[in-house]
């Protein structure tokens, strides 16, 4: 159920984005959703894509500094109060959230979350015990 | 030249205005009385043997250039004290400076030299303006750097009134100044720019202090920053020159004129050589300064290669001074760096990267002065194992890499991460160091 993220290492500045995004373009490899985590001089870059063995190689062929996560996707209804459900468990658990990010998929009426925890097996049984449906990188 | 000054022309010690020809036989004479103290360190002792080096075969000044020469090397070799040539006993005082390694160098000095050195600092306050009636406020720090005590004693010796505010905290320096009126500071010159700065933005005009007179050192500035400086706080800003090996501050310094800083040609012979071939360079023409102490009783120090590059001006002087004065330091031939007064080499902050786990030890460090005060940012890669998703510890990481270098150098630095293989890498000599302070205007 945990499906890995690709995260990579940038400089903050101009043109930095771009040209990974280009090289995996041209690899034919579709990114599913991205977050980007910024200071003053330096940012990482977060990754979800279908193929990721196929983009990990592509990216750190292209000399880029990258390391493979597991996180934990969930799937909750489009509407207000839907992340506040998923948070009450995760808090009530005592489940630390590192970070975490959210994307509407396939323009329906669901969104994703997107979470990283430390302990992702612990945390995956806990929403699983509470009824939170664990999306696997398959369904993305 | 105009020979107008912008205040009374004042000599403090007459040996200022020795003739020519006295002078030199006041050198050949203390030459030799300095070979013979530098005899009773081991270090010159088997270096004078080797060359057959002894006081009597001193025949005139020229015989200078038969001395071997003294580096920063030797003083790390000689570590702490071993270039004394007298019983510690007899050290009145030790003063040191920062080294490559965290390993500072020390020199020693005895009563005598104290005096002697009170003295040299008396001369060139005199010629920039301190009169015994002044209050002068000292922002230099108070330690193992020259630079407070030195100019402490010489104040003393003139009989002004100090102000021991040391460095740091410029807004109780800036009250000691508004309350207390001193006519004359001390500090590095960028202090000076700073203090104009922070004065304007307590909402008070720097040009109403009291001050008249400043007296800078410690690092290298130009022209562009005395015009600035005069500017902005209303005074005249002085230029000195030393240096803890050779003694500290008092090696030189402005004088009325303000065209040059005499060198204290009777207690120093100073040379100015091409630091390839070590040959003298023509006068006026840059070189790098070879310094020889001719009365440190505690630390003989024979042409010591200073790593300063200058040119000096053998032209009377209308100050009626006789010594040739020396420019303003223009650069090192060594790559150290001088940021804040303090002597930062880039091989300090590669022995701190390679302490650091995760820090490769590409970097590059970048100098500017944005405010008047020198601010160095280091690029450092980060190894690829070392990398992680999570913010908190690439910012640890960061921080780890922050303390260790202010830990090797006393500096506090901007550490900016960047991606593995994008520092330069260059098959000669590594670029490691851009300076964009432009200090040779």
């Amino acid at each position: 159920m945990k499906i890995p993220q690709l995260s990579m290492f940038m400089e903050n500045k101009p043109g930095r984005l771009s040209d990974p995004c280009r090289r995996l373009a041209e690899a034919g490899i579709n990114i599913v959703t991205l977050s980007l985590a910024d200071t003053q001089q330096f940012g990482i870059l977060r990754l979800i894509v279908r193929d990721w063995e196929k983009a990990r190689d592509v990216l750190t062929g292209a000399g880029c500094v990258v390391t493979v996560t597991e996180v934990v996707a969930t799937e909750v209804e489009d509407r207000p109060g839907g992340l506040a459900t998923i948070l009450e468990v995760i808090e009530k658990a005592g489940l630390n959230i590192e970070y975490m990010y959210a994307f509407t998929f396939r323009s329906g009426d669901k969104a994703v979350l997107v979470f990283r925890f430390n302990d992702a097996d612990a945390a995956i049984q806990v929403l699983q015990d509470n009824g939170i449906n664990v999306i696997g990188g398959v369904e993305l | 030249m105009s020979t107008e000054f912008p205040y009374e022309n004042r000599i403090f010690d007459p040996a200022e205005t020795m003739p020519r020809a006295d002078l030199h036989a006041l050198q050949l004479q203390r030459l030799r009385e300095t070979v013979a103290r530098a005899g009773q360190v081991p270090f010159y002792a088997s270096l004078f043997k080797k060359e057959g080096i002894t006081p009597e075969s001193i025949k005139t000044l020229d015989d200078l250039r038969r001395l071997p020469f003294t580096n920063k090397s030797d003083m790390r070799d000689n570590y702490p004290l071993g270039l004394c040539a007298v019983p510690r006993a007899e050290l009145a005082r030790i003063h040191g400076s920062s080294g490559t390694t965290g390993m500072p160098t020390f020199v020693g000095y005895t009563k005598n030299d104290l005096d002697m050195w009170a003295g040299l600092c008396a001369r060139f306050l005199v010629a920039g303006g301190l009169r015994p009636e002044h209050t002068v406020q000292v922002s230099f720090g108070y330690g193992l750097f020259t630079g407070g005590f030195g100019l402490h004693y010489g104040i003393e010796r003139v009989g002004a009134a100090i102000i021991p505010a040391a460095s740091g905290n410029t807004s109780r320096q800036i009250m000691l100044m508004r309350d207390l009126k001193p006519e004359v500071l001390i500090c590095t010159p960028s202090y000076a720019l700073n203090i104009a700065e922070v004065c304007r933005s307590m909402g008070l005009d720097p040009r109403e202090l009291s001050l008249k007179f400043a007296h800078f050192g410690g690092e290298m500035w130009t022209e562009d920053m005395r015009a600035q400086i005069e500017r902005e706080l209303d005074i005249l800003a002085f230029n000195n020159y030393g240096l803890s090996e050779i003694i500290g501050p008092g090696v030189s310094g402005e004088c009325a004129a303000r065209s040059g800083m005499h060198l204290q040609e009777d207690h120093f012979l100073v040379e100015c050589l091409d630091p390839d071939t070590l040959e003298p360079v023509e006068d006026y023409a840059y070189g790098e300064l070879v310094i020889t102490a001719l009365t440190r009783e505690a630390m003989p120090m024979i042409r010591y290669r200073t790593r300063d590059i200058a040119a000096l001006d053998p032209c009377p002087c209308a100050c009626g001074r006789t010594s040739r004065r020396m420019g303003r330091v223009v650069g090192r031939t060594d790559d150290m760096l001088i940021i804040r007064g303090v002597n930062v080499f880039p091989s300090q902050i590669e022995e701190a990267l390679l302490a650091v786990e995760g820090a490769a030890p590409h970097y590059l460090i970048e100098v500017t002065r944005p405010n008047n005060l020198d601010e160095v940012s280091v690029k450092v890669e980060v190894r690829p194992e070392f990398f992680s998703d999570k913010m908190s510890e690439m910012q640890a990481l960061r921080d780890r890499i922050d303390r260790k270098i202010q830990a090797y150098t006393g500096i506090h630095v901007t550490v900016e991460l960047v991606a593995p293989k994008t520092i330069e890498r260059s098959a000669g000599k590594a670029v490691r160091v851009v300076d964009n302070r432009k200090l040779r205007s």
